[in-house]
Order: C-alpha cells, then structure tokens, then sequence
C-alpha cells in the first residue's frame, strides 16, 4: 500500500525534537543516586518511540543507535543502574548525538559518524546485558532493522513451487480464548498458504454440566498441502504458543505443483476433505468448524461437530533438522514473576507534566501548535460574528428610520465580534516564553561545568505568552546574556565564598506581563558589572571626555555601545561575533528595549521590555498636512506644543528643542517627505517627542489625531522597503497610512544634517542625557 | 470495515496508524496514553483495539489487563505494538491476555495482515 508518508515524517521529526527536549530537561534534574521509576521511564518512552518512528521510515542507523540507548534505560527503570553523573552526561549526550541524526536526516545538519560510533560504544561499555544485546539483537548490526520475523532456518532445503505435506496438531489450552485468540481465525490464515483440511477432535469435551462456556476443550488434527515453509506456519501460530500443544510435522515434501494429487489422496485418513471452493474461500468452510466466541453456546458446538476421531497420518516423514516443534508452557515461573516486573508504579510526579513543554524548532516549513482551546475560541467568535452579520442583514432589508438604534446596536456588537476575533487570531500566534527557556537548562549546566562554577538556574512564568516570531527572534540575545551571566557575571566558588555569598552562584529568568509588553529578566547575583573597568575603556576609545561625570546608569548603557562591549568581553567564551550591541539591536529591532541594573559584588539585572506582537500595535495617528501617518504609541514620550523661546537653531538648519534640561532636535516631518504642509511656523503645530534606536527627537507635525489599534500591512513584500517607514496600514476610511519607524526616521535625519560629526558636543550630551530611560 | 482504538503516545506513530487503518476502511479512534484508551474503551464497543506498551499514564500491558477484565473486551482482540523480541516480554503480553503483538517497525501491509489475521477481514 502506498501511503505519503511526508507528512508522518514531518510529524515524526517535530515528535523526536519535543521528547529529546524533553529527555534533556529530564536529565538536568536528575539527582546522582536516585531512582526514580517514573523519571526514567518517561526517558525511556522518548528513546523508544523515536526508535519506532525510525524504523518506519527504515532510519536505520537512529533504530541502532536508540536501540542501545533503550537498552541502557530499560535496565535502569529495572533498577539495575544507579544514577550517576557518568550516566546522565551519557545520556545527554545520547540526545545530542541523536538531534544531530535526525538534523541530518532532515538535511540540516551534517552527520558525524565518529561521535555517533563513540557514543554508541559508550553506552555498550556500560551495559550489563552487553553480551546479550549482542546476541540477540540483530539491531546492533547497522544494516539490519528489526526483521519482523525470524529467518529460516538454514538447514531446511528451500524448495520453491514445490509442495509439502504438512501435519499440523494443534491442542489449545482451555485458556485459549481469553487472550481474543479465535481457532477459525488460526485455520483461515492458515488455508491462504494452501489447500487445508481440517479435522476436530472432540474426545476432551466434558458432559455438560461441568462444561464451562468459556474454556476451549477441542483439539484439531491439520493437514496443509501448501508450499509454505516452515516459519510461515510457526508465524501463523506465534500468538498462541504457550497457550497450545502445538506439532508441526512434515509428511510428505517436494512434490511439484505440476503433478501435485488431490488433496484428498494425501490426507491420509481424513475423508472430509474436499477441493476448495472455486472462489478461493478456505476449504474449512465445509467442515463444520463450528464458531468458538462465547456468544455461540458450547452445546451447539458439541452438536455440529462430527463425531470423527482422526487418525494421524504415520510414517512422519523428518528432515534432520528439527521440523517437530513442540510448544510448551516452558516458564511458568516467569509467568509468575513477570507481572509484578511490568507494573511500573506510576509516581504522581511533577515530571508527568513535562511531557506538555517542548521546545521549538523551527525548520523551514515552520507550523505552529495550537492549543485547542484557542480553536474552540476561534469557531465559537466566528459563530457570533455570523449571527451579527444576519442581524444586519435583517435590518438591512427593510431598513427606516425607525430601525437605526436596532442598527447601532448591530454595528457595536459587529465590533465587538471583530475585536474579539482579532484577539483570538492574535492568540494563535502566541506561544509561551518556556519554548524559548527551555533550552537554558543545558546551556547552564554544560557551561557551568566547563567554567568551573556551580550554578543554580532558576526560571519563572514560562507560560507568559508572546508572539512566535518575537520569540524565535529573542532566541540568539537569550543566550548571549545568559552566556554573559555565566561567564562574567557569576564568579568561581572561591570567590564566592571569600566573598561572603553561597558557594553556587544563582542565574534567573523571569518572564511576565507588564502593560501590554512582556518583560523579561534576566539576573544573577555574581560580580555586577566593573564600572571602572566599563568608563577606562570608554576613555580609552574615546567615547566620553575624561572629564565628563556620568551617572552609574549611563555607565552601564556604555556596555551596549558597539566598541565598547567586545572590547571588554574578550574571553576564551566570548569572541563569537556576538556583543551587547547586537543584543540591543536585536531587541530594537523587535521593538523592544533593554536596560541593565547593577550593582557591584551583589550582581546584574537585564530588564527586556517587548511588544505582545509585532502584527498589531497600539498606533497614533498624526496629520502632516492632508497626510495621515501614524506613530508607534510606544515611542512617544510625550508631545507639547512648542513654545518659541526654547527653540534654538544651530548653525545650519538645525534646530534643537529646550526641553527642561535637555536639547532635543527638532525634524519637520514635512520638509523630510518633502509634502505641502498646513503651517511651517512651530508654534502652530505640535511637537511628538519620540525616542527611537536610545535617541530622542521631537517630530513637527499639524495635528495629533486619534489612537487605535493599526494592523500592520508590510511594505516589503508589496512595495519595497523605504528607510524611515515600517509599514503601512488601512484607515477606516479606506486610505493607506504610513506607519513611521522612528529609529529610522533619526538615522536619515542624522544622515540629513549631518548633525552629529558638525555638533559632537551637543550630540554627546543629548546621546548621554537618552540613556536614562 | 471494524471499529479500532489504537493507543499509541507518539503522534507520529497513531497518525501511521489510523491512516493506514482508515485506507483498509476501518472506523479508528485514537487514545494518547493508557487511561484514555481505557476510557474510550468504556464508551464504546471496539471490535478490536491496537495499543503501544511503553505508554504514560498506564501502560499498554497494563490496559490490556484492565479491558480484559471489562465483560465487552473479554474476548475481543486486543494486539500490542512492540519493539521487543524477547520471549519473555511476548509471554507477559500473553499472560495479561493480549491476543497477539505486532513488532514494530512494521509497514502498512504486516499491520493490516494482523488486523485481518484477528478480524477475519
């Protein structure tokens, strides 16, 4: 059957990732010395569920690689392993190495056959049924996958299109019907081999009375003339051995398919026999097998059966292996002990719940898992929208003037509809922030250990929600701060403990809500940032007047200036191209802002501020003569109107604003876009404070107009990109409106006036006087 | 046609399975773990059921023991998915009452050779 199996591998993929994270985060909070039932065989269902999905898709090299590694965990949720930090750094590595199998599978990572092999060996060395694996697993082998059923056995003679006599004695256990086994069901498949005649033996059936409806009592004497081997037959019986007496004896054999007798010549004493139907259906049809489910009544069975005792046919003939197979219940002892083994007490851990994060991987067709809560939100909001939309309808139809507060009411909860619908897509989009912090457990415990310094992470509101893309974005400057925190921040043990604090440093993450942004901290309780250190740098590259006295805050914003932060990070962690900078530009460039706090030997603070989405934002409208362009609310600090003798204008056309204690630049919006305006005279229109990229500038516009809620349409993929606008958007009224990007807006003004290398003095008081923010 | 639970808690696996169960024209229901697949169970009447055994919750072993001991599942087929060649593992599935076990991997045609070999179509 040909099934498209992309989509199942897809799935596959995304399934794999989720466990291995999962098993990761498993691992990390594991305790040397424990045992945990519970813990290890959630491990163990990861390891085993990718080695299934693999063999599907005949992965073979993952099936042999988590073969061992299921192995491994078998034993230790069998308790034949301690816990150790040997263990886990194993497995954990496991799941690198089989991340790195499944990239490559996918065609985005590179395999490295080497480290695959000596994690491998290494999980062998340290398992105790090591010879056995061996042995018994013909998985160990990188070619074979689990073949489904044994090979043949080589000393049979493998004769095609010939056919063999085969005798088939087959007694079940009373018991035989409770595992859902059905006899008919055995002699059907055993008919599709060839011509099968069937003969009951009912000398085991007790007298009524004693008779219990649901023990099978009768035994069957087979005879197959098929070309089937021997293993085709034992397969068809694999499912009830141990539950049977079963005899497979080879009468007659090689008897070619052109001369072949008739069945009924070859079946010895048996005389039901007849040829099977021409429609192919399997000859026991004609012999009465009478049905053996417990609905049928047992008295009827004993009625319809014919009273025939069967007489074997003799002079077996044997081939010098072992055609015999005699199937007995050989262990009853491991029947005894085995159920205790498999009831695995299933611990009310918290890790139960673990199986619910994962972290995200974004490969190229990337999909987004949605709860389906926010479906059902979804359908149920479309749902009030169409009855809103009927109930207009209706009034639409016969519409006076009668009607129009049935109207109002209809359009405000049309808008009601749409607000909320608008809300419930937006939330499609969100995933929470655990997706992303997922990852720092690892991160801090491979890092800590290479440092040198012991840790404890801590990590809060996972299940804040933010926008997919803001999260894949704030993925890198994660990383790099908890990276800083690691490196830099948190000192080695000694110095911790000369230092009055606990010998295991502490690292945060926080996540949470804070009016219509989302915010996210990051600190530690380390060093605290080297002040000295940060304004001798700065001297040194001239980025500050030695004379100049800066605030403690505007010192810590010179570690995101892009000189600066590689310059004082030079470590053997540090120096991968990734500085402050780029943090910032990063944040910025999402919206967002980062600030720091710290404070010298108790530590540093991150403090992220986001945007909820980066589809929507809370938008003021502004007019620029008969043009409406609209502002991130966000950005505005504050707007006022301009009152003439603060105003300055500095040689050129520059002209600077006197706002309290800061001089603000001044950009007529009108003269950049080079648009008629409605007055050019500052006084008449208004000032919009705004601060873009840690500058501030004050934008000259007509009028403020109302704030809403813009739907953000890109310019790029339909237009083009234009420096100083981020987008567009529909107004009500139909008209496109320009959606300003203000850090843009201040590059082009600087590249305008040329204002920062003409006026350095006052450009680097007003640049200082921005980081306080 | 027949009416299937499958109980699987890798997605990816029950995808594969209902699939290729609905392609031979079976009725499938799916369970994500063992007490789902028991709960399903309760509610309706399956003429067979296929179940992983290495499940949270409980396990597939386990499930097979709890429908056993439901009067509608007494004799109903009930196949484990395994990865497992060891008799010993085979002899605990048949002592709980499993009706037989389909090793996985498997493709589309052994599992629906099973599904026949105990539906009888």
């Amino acid at each position: 059957m040909a099934i498209d199996m992309t989509e199942v591998q897809q799935l596959f993929y995304e399934e794999s990732y989720e466990g291995l994270d999962n098993m990761e985060s498993i691992l990390l909070d594991l305790e040397v010395g424990t045992m945990d039932k519970e813990i290890t065989n959630s491990i163990f269902r990861v390891v085993h569920s990718i080695k299934g999905g693999a063999g599907i898709f005949k992965f073979d090299r993952v099936v042999t690689f988590a073969h061992v590694a299921e192995t491994l965990l078998d034993e230790m949720r069998n308790g034949q392993h301690v816990v150790t930090q040997h263990l886990i750094d194993l497995l954990l590595n496991s799941v690198d190495v089989l991340r790195m199998m499944l990239g490559s599978l996918q065609g985005e990572k590179t395999l490295i056959i080497k480290e695959v092999e000596a994690c491998q060996h290494q999980l062998e060395a340290v398992l105790k049924k090591n010879q056995e694996i061996k042995t018994t697993s013909p998985e160990v082998s990188p070619v074979a996958a689990t073949p489904a059923e044994p090979p043949p056995p080589p000393s049979l003679p493998v004769v095609t299109n010939s056919q063999k006599i085969w005798n088939i004695h087959f007694k079940p256990y009373p018991s035989l019907l409770k595992t859902g086994n059905d006899p008919l069901n055995l002699f059907r498949e055993l008919s599709n081999l060839g011509e099968l005649t069937v003969t009951v033996d009912t000398r085991n059936l007790p007298d009524f009375k004693e008779l219990v409806a649901e023990n099978c009592y009768l035994a069957w004497e087979l005879n197959l003339c098929s070309s089937a081997e021997l293993n085709e037959i034992q397969e068809i019986f694999e499912w009830v051995e141990g539950d049977c007496d079963l005899k497979i004896t080879l009468t007659s054999e090689s008897v070619p398919v052109s001369d072949r007798p008739p069945a009924s010549e070859l079946s010895g004493g048996v005389t039901e026999s007849t040829p099977p139907e021409p429609d192919g259906r399997p000859t026991i049809a004609t012999v009465e097998i009478p049905p053996l489910v417990a609905s049928e009544p047992p008295q009827v069975v004993a009625a319809t059966v014919h009273e025939q005792i069967p007489t074997p046919p003799q002079d077996s003939l044997k081939i010098e292996s072992s055609p015999v197979v005699t199937i007995q219940e050989e262990n009853a002892s491991v029947l005894a002990t085995s159920p205790a083994k498999v009831q695995i007490k299933e611990s009310s851990s918290e890790k139960n719940n673990l199986s619910n994060t994962g972290q995200q991987h974004n490969s190229e067709t990337s999909s987004i898992r949605v709860g389906i809560d926010k479906i059902d939100a979804l359908i149920n909001m479309v749902g009030e929208l169409v009855i809103t939309q009927s109930m207009l309808d209706q009034v639409g139809q016969s519409f006076d003037a009668a009607r129009i507060i049935q109207l109002r009411d209809g359009l405000a909860q049309l808008e009601r509809n749409t607000r909320e619908l608008q809300e419930s897509v937006m939330r499609i989009r969100m995933l929470p922030i655990g997706f992303s912090f997922n990852r720092f457990p690892r991160l801090v415990h491979d890092l800590s250990s290479q440092l040198g310094k012991k840790v404890e992470l801590k990590l809060s509101g996972e299940h804040t929600e933010l926008d997919k893309t803001v999260l894949e974005k704030m993925s890198d400057p994660l990383v790099h701060l908890v990276r800083n925190a690691l490196d830099h921040g948190i000192e080695m043990p000694a110095q911790r403990l000369a230092a009055g604090k606990p010998e295991v440093g502490m690292l945060k993450l926080h996540a949470f809500h804070q009016s219509g942004s989302i915010i996210i901290q990051i600190s530690d309780d380390g060093a605290g940032i080297d002040t000295d250190k940060v304004l001798q740098k700065a001297r040194n590259l001239g980025l500050i007047h030695s004379e100049e006295n800066l605030t403690e805050e505007q010192l810590y914003e010179l570690i995101f200036h892009p000189g600066l932060s590689t310059a004082t990070q030079v470590s053997d962690l540090s120096g991968r191209g990734v500085g402050m900078d780029v943090v910032r530009r990063n944040i910025r460039a999402l919206g967002g802002t980062i600030d720091v706090k710290s404070k010298r030997g108790k530590g540093s603070t991150f403090n992220i501020r986001l945007p909820l989405t980066l589809a929507i934002l809370d938008g003021q409208l502004v007019r620029i003569g008969h043009d409406i362009y609209i502002l991130s609310l966000l950005s505005i600090i504050e707007s006022l109107r301009v009152n003439p003798k603060y105003v300055n204008a500095l040689a050129g056309r520059a002209e600077v604003y006197k706002l309290r204690d800061e001089y603000i630049p001044i950009l007529r919006l009108y003269e950049l876009f080079d648009i008629p305006a409605t007055t050019t005279k500052l006084e008449e229109g208004l000032l919009v404070i705004v601060e873009g990229d840690g500058q501030k500038i004050g934008l000259f516009v007509d009028e403020l107009l109302s704030q809403q809620q813009i739907v953000i349409k890109s310019l790029e993929s339909n237009y083009k990109q234009i420096q100083g606008v981020s987008g567009a958007t529909i107004l009500g009224d139909g008209n496109v409106a320009l959606i300003l990007d203000v850090a843009g807006i201040i590059q082009l003004f600087h590249h305008r006036t040329n204002y920062l290398t003409r006026h350095h003095s006052i450009i680097s008081s007003s640049h200082v006087a921005t980081m306080t923010i | 046609m027949a009416y299937i639970l499958i109980s699987d808690d890798s997605v990816s696996m029950r995808r594969m399975l209902s699939f290729t169960l609905a392609e031979a024209n079976h009725e499938v229901m799916q369970a994500g773990d063992g007490e789902q697949a028991l709960e399903l169970a309760r509610q309706h009447q399956f003429d067979l059921v296929i179940t992983d055994v290495n499940m949270p919750l409980l396990d597939g072993l386990s499930l097979v023991r709890e429908l056993r001991a439901l009067p509608n599942y007494r004799y109903k087929p009930i196949l484990l998915l395994t990865t497992e060649t060891d008799p010993e593992k085979k002899q605990q599935a048949r002592s709980v009452g499993a009706t037989g076990w389909i090793l996985k991997p498997f493709n589309p045609d052994k599992l629906l050779a099973a599904v026949r070999k105990v539906l009888g179509h």
